[in-house]
């Protein structure tokens, strides 16, 4: 009895031995029951997944806790709001999570790549093979199959002039999610706004200069990009210009305001001196203002803090149009945009700080009087804005959602031009070169290459499966080809085109992502085995 | 055995629905929801009551319009909510037309349920309806009919547009007057499609006859005491200025005196102030001060002495539509009177419209602002008809925006219904079998109408889809009559921006549904017990 950890141990006159505090009120599991239940946990949030991989893939419906609804194909955003309570679980969340933030795709198959090798793993467990050896089998198998991956990529020719490589790149990403009704306009959207901001010379993109922006109302099809800023604000006067052409902005962080002393003050008025000396000064305060920004040229005023009414007046007399209430990034946005410089005091504006856009205009929506400004034909063109509009806002948060995806992707294209073919072909290519390796090793460890050798083909299962066609049957069929023409290319025909060869299809992946997928994959799966005892307060009442 | 316990992935009370049960629950939902409104449909639909809860709970309200009876609803089915944003976003688009996106997108989930159930994939579904949708689109756009060459031609088809939007909402006994008045009103829009131009102000009492179109600019305000009552050739200035005591707006500024004949001094100051403040703004050389702010007393007193007619209190969207009518510009600063734009008009004057009092802006400049009086019996009744006629206003907008029309009374469903038969009896593959789906739902739409009006739908909707394959493409239902009629001769014709935002939106969120095979529920935010004193 006393041997069974978890239990409380007795002396020889059943005394319980108090060890922990609190001991008898936890909760603990240990040794392969502990790992059990993590692989359980592990592989319920895997299926759950495992029907939004691919292009035929479907979505899910997702109801946060204050009842709003979301519909989504991205296995970073279906996790995100996913309300998991178990340790093991959150561990999947976070792996999809690191994904995103490192590559921005391949969420959902980082997750079932990892399901697929805790599957194998209990299979293993239950041969009686040591978890640490399961776990130094799946690394090492892993840096196999990174080094396939390396020897099957190919070159992607990245050209300025010739984009459709790219565009049918995008195309692949954006297959799986509800946006592939207008496709093609979509792809184009993503790969021109990467490559008006992306810096070629140093392979790199920075995504602060992308910005997305949604407006409920039209349909899919009149999303754009806007090679400038647009900002949700109208003009602070409803008498002012609705567009402005060639504009030099004023970018102010002050208030149209008397100024504030930072520190603590009280002014007292004891007579009525003081009290005209204060009026007076009010007035002055306000026509200097507006004239120390109206004599440095500039015929826009952005601030980020409201004005007065007085002050608005003032601004529209002297024919100065103003936005108030400019957001912080939008402001930094706009700076970046119009090359001007954000400017904290009045006293500090000069000509020399302004921004330039070309127009500046104010856009209308539909029957509500929604506004919004669109700054265009900026100094420096780089800063761009696609403008998602959709039919309802589930649709435009999941446009939204798809195009920063296939954002992502051409952004890793740029940095790293090395790709594989996607559709499952470069994880069966994997497949079979640790199912060969494995033959080569005389140890324990060869079990568990063989492990993740079939762990691997999970995806182009899950894709098969997905896309309606006999699972076994097309991946026996399509690795029984990629060994008889030693063509890497070879994947699953999900959208059942007739060809399996993904390179005809144009399904891409950047080796980057690939590599990610399944060096995070194994990590976290290696950490889940390595655990074998796991506390956990009892929960609160009821349990 | 500790394994043999379950393993709890989800927080306590958050769920999980899985395939089959996911999609049934989602149809049901929206399903639901779209027999909900299916019986307001057409001319002869009904109304609900809507009976408020919460703070102003039970008040009523009774409406046709598919976007208010679906706002009103709580719903908690997230499949419902999806329909239920689509029909706001069809009110916020187009105006009118939410109830037909509804029951479009609920007939074609009750349809896709039936695919599901002989083992269709949904994404095939999908593809087909797809196609279907490409094809109706194209049919629509074909059978499209653009008069805006003929001004003569183009208003009769707006007074068409605006009886058959009508004929569908408590207005319907008097949708002649109103079609007229409503044409008028976007006429004088002048193209420019701001609604906001157009005032609609309810009054209790009277009948519904008694409304009125008036080309002047109605305000519902009363001129300060002891201050003229008309005015010819008035001097309008338009200011959001305080007019009360004017406060010092340096920061952390306050008043601290010592003797009580110094607090008798500074409020002599600030008297003094507002005398200027008034002085200034009666320099401008006008006699209409409307202001958006309060105006005291005093400065009121002082107004009235310089006969200048004062007017407190003017909401913001009176005040920027009294610009935008007028000419003149909001004013906050009066210390340049010649930069100042003031506003023109030949006569202001109160009337009285049942037993009310309002200030009537005649002879103004631009001609393009205008206000309709609605009256009528009941609160109700006056909600109900102002939100009928804003659908016609955004329904007329919407047309003068885009000229071309359709003809109404189910003949454009039934047009879109029988071009994607013709394709899908065409098209190899399982995508026909859903593109079959996609058209049988639009006929719903039709069947809807003749079962709402009491008629016998199956024998109406085939005679229809009969006179439409043998090519007669302008039949639809007159609900008079109950019988198969040419939609041109009677004039029955929809604007083709809503009808191509009803197809696209529907199908948009259908698609959007299908797709979904995992329900997944966060467990419900916990609140606190809610102590407020209601």
């Amino acid at each position: 009895m006393s041997a069974l950890p978890g239990n409380l141990a007795f002396d020889e006159y059943g005394r319980p031995f108090i060890i922990l505090r609190d001991q008898d009120k936890e909760k603990r599991l240990t040794g392969t029951d502990a790992l059990k239940s993590h692989i359980m946990a592990g592989r319920t949030i895997a299926t759950t997944l495992r029907s939004s991989l691919g292009p035929k893939g479907l979505d899910k419906m997702m109801v946060s806790s204050d009842g709003d609804v979301t519909v989504t194909n991205d296995g970073a955003t279906i996790l995100k709001l996913m309300d998991v309570d178990h340790e093991i679980a959150k561990l999947m969340v976070q792996l999809s999570q690191s994904q995103d933030d490192e590559i921005g795709d391949g969420t959902t198959g980082v997750v079932v790549m990892a399901g697929a090798l805790l599957e194998q793993a209990e299979t293993l467990l239950d041969k009686g093979i040591h978890p640490i050896r399961i776990a130094d089998g799946f690394e090492m198998a892993a840096q196999c199959a990174i080094k396939r991956l390396e020897q099957i990529a190919d070159h992607f020719p990245i050209d300025l002039n010739n984009l459709e490589p790219l565009i049918q790149t995008a195309m692949t990403t954006l297959g799986s999610k509800i946006v592939n009704k207008c496709h093609r306009q979509m792809a184009e959207i993503a790969v021109n706004a990467v490559m008006a901001v992306a810096d070629l010379e140093k392979r790199d993109v920075n995504f602060e200069l992308i910005k997305l922006e949604g407006k409920v109302g039209g349909r899919l099809e009149d999303t754009m990009l806007v090679r400038g800023v647009i900002v949700d604000k109208d003009f602070s006067h409803p008498q002012m210009p609705k567009e402005l052409k060639d504009v030099k902005l004023a970018i102010l962080t002050c208030p149209f305001e008397p100024p504030k002393p930072k520190t603590k003050h009280k002014l007292d008025v004891t007579s009525v001196e003081d009290y005209h000396a204060l009026r007076k000064y009010e007035q002055e305060k306000f026509s200097e203002m507006v004239q120390q920004v109206k004599d440095t040229g500039a015929t826009l005023a952005i601030c980020q803090w409201g004005f007065d009414d007085e002050a608005n007046h003032l601004l529209l007399q002297r024919n100065l149009p103003a936005v108030r209430w400019v957001g912080g990034p939008e402001i930094e946005l706009i700076a970046i945009a119009t090359g001007g410089r954000i400017v904290p005091r009045f006293e500090e504006i000069s000509a020399d700080k302004l921004g330039y856009a070309g127009r500046v205009k104010e856009l209308q929506f539909g029957t509500t009087k929604e506004r919004m400004l669109v700054i265009e034909e900026c100094r420096n063109s780089k800063a761009v804005t696609i403008f998602i509009r959709g039919g309802n806002k589930m649709i435009v948060e999941e446009a939204k959602r798809s195009l920063h995806d296939a954002l992502c992707v051409i952004r890793n294209l740029v940095k790293d031009d090395r790709v594989v073919y996607g559709g499952g072909a470069a994880e069966i290519a994997c497949s079979i070169a640790v199912a060969e390796e494995a033959n080569k090793i005389s140890s324990l460890e060869q079990y568990a290459f063989r492990a993740f050798a079939e762990a691997l083909e999970a995806v182009p299962l899950a894709l098969a499966e997905n896309s309606g066609l006999s699972p076994i049957e097309t991946l026996s069929e399509v690795r029984s080809r990629q060994v008889k023409e030693n063509n890497p290319a070879l994947g699953v025909d999900c959208m059942l085109k007739g060809t399996c060869d993904m390179k005809e299809q144009h399904v891409i992946e950047t080796l980057h992502s690939k590599k990610q997928q399944l060096v995070l994959a194994s990590q976290l799966v290696k950490m889940i085995l390595k655990i074998d005892d796991i506390r956990s307060a009892n929960e609160s009442e009821g349990y | 055995m500790v394994s043999l316990n379950p393993v709890r992935i989800l927080r306590n009370e958050a769920e999980e629905e899985r395939a089959e049960t996911a999609r049934l629950s989602s149809f049901v939902g929206a399903i639901a929801v779209g027999d909900l409104v299916k019986s307001t449909l057409g001319p002869k639909g009904m109304d609900k009551i809507l009976v408020a809860h919460g703070r102003s709970a039970g008040q009523v309200e009774i409406t046709n319009d598919g976007a208010t009876i679906l706002k009103a609803i709580g719903v908690d089915n997230p499949a419902a909510k999806i329909l239920v944003d689509m029909s706001r976003v069809q009110d916020d688009e187009v105006g009118d037309g939410t109830t037909s996106v509804t029951v479009l997108a609920a007939e074609l989930l009750r349809e896709a349920e039936k695919l599901i159930e002989q083992k269709i994939h949904p994404q095939i579904i999908i593809a087909g309806w797809r196609r279907a949708t490409q094809i109706a689109l194209a049919s629509l756009e074909k059978a499209s009919v653009d008069n805006s060459g003929d001004p003569e031609k183009f208003h009769e088809d707006l007074l068409n547009i605006a009886r058959t939007t009508l004929s569908s909402k408590i207005l319907s006994q008097n949708k002649e007057y109103f079609a007229n008045l409503a044409v008028e009103a976007v006429v004088r829009l002048k193209g420019s499609g701001d609604l906001s131009a157009i005032q609609v102000i309810k009054k209790l009492g009277g009948c519904m006859e008694d409304s009125f179109l008036d080309d002047g600019f109605l305000l519902d305000k009363k001129p300060g005491l002891h201050q003229p009552k008309r005015i010819e050739k008035a001097r309008i200035l338009i200011a959001n200025t305080p007019m009360d005591t004017d406060k010092i707006k340096v920061f952390g500024s306050r008043v601290r005196v010592d003797a009580v004949s110094k607090i008798a001094e500074l409020e002599l100051a600030e008297k003094e102030k507002m005398k200027d403040k008034v002085n200034k703004i009666v320099n401008h050389n006008i006699n209409v001060f409307i202001n958006r702010q309060l105006i005291y007393n005093y400065p009121e007193q002082l107004f009235a002495d310089a006969g200048v007619m004062a007017i407190e209190h003017a909401d913001f969207a009176g005040i920027e539509r009294l610009a935008l009518v007028t000419g003149g510009e909001i004013v906050s600063t009066f210390d340049h009177p010649e930069m100042v734009k003031l506003g023109h008009c030949d006569l202001v004057e109160e009337v009285m419209i049942g037993e009310d009092t309002l200030l009537r802006f005649g002879g103004v400049p631009l001609g393009e602002a205008c206000t309709v009086v609605i009256r009528g019996a009941t609160q109700q009744i006056l909600d109900e008809a102002e939100r009928s006629l804003h659908d016609a206003l955004c329904v007329l907008a919407a047309t003068v925006r885009e000229t071309r029309t359709v003809y109404g009374g189910g003949c454009s469903e039934m047009l879109m219904a029988n071009a994607i038969n013709d394709e899908a009896a065409r098209t190899p593959g399982k995508e026909a079998v859903a593109m079959e789906a996609f058209s049988r739902a639009l006929r719903q739409l039709p069947t809807a109408i003749a079962d709402n009006a009491g008629y016998d739908s199956a024998q109406l909707v085939s005679e229809l889809r009969a006179a439409h394959s043998k090519g007669d493409h302008t039949t639809g239902l007159d609900m008079e009559q109950g019988v198969v009629g040419c939609m041109k001769d009677l004039g029955i014709t929809e604007s083709f921006v809503v009808k191509r935002q009803v197809l696209l939106s529907a199908s948009e969120a259908a698609e959007m549904i299908l797709r979904v095979d995992n329900i997944i529920k966060a467990a419900p935010r916990r609140r606190g017990p809610d102590n407020r004193p209601c």
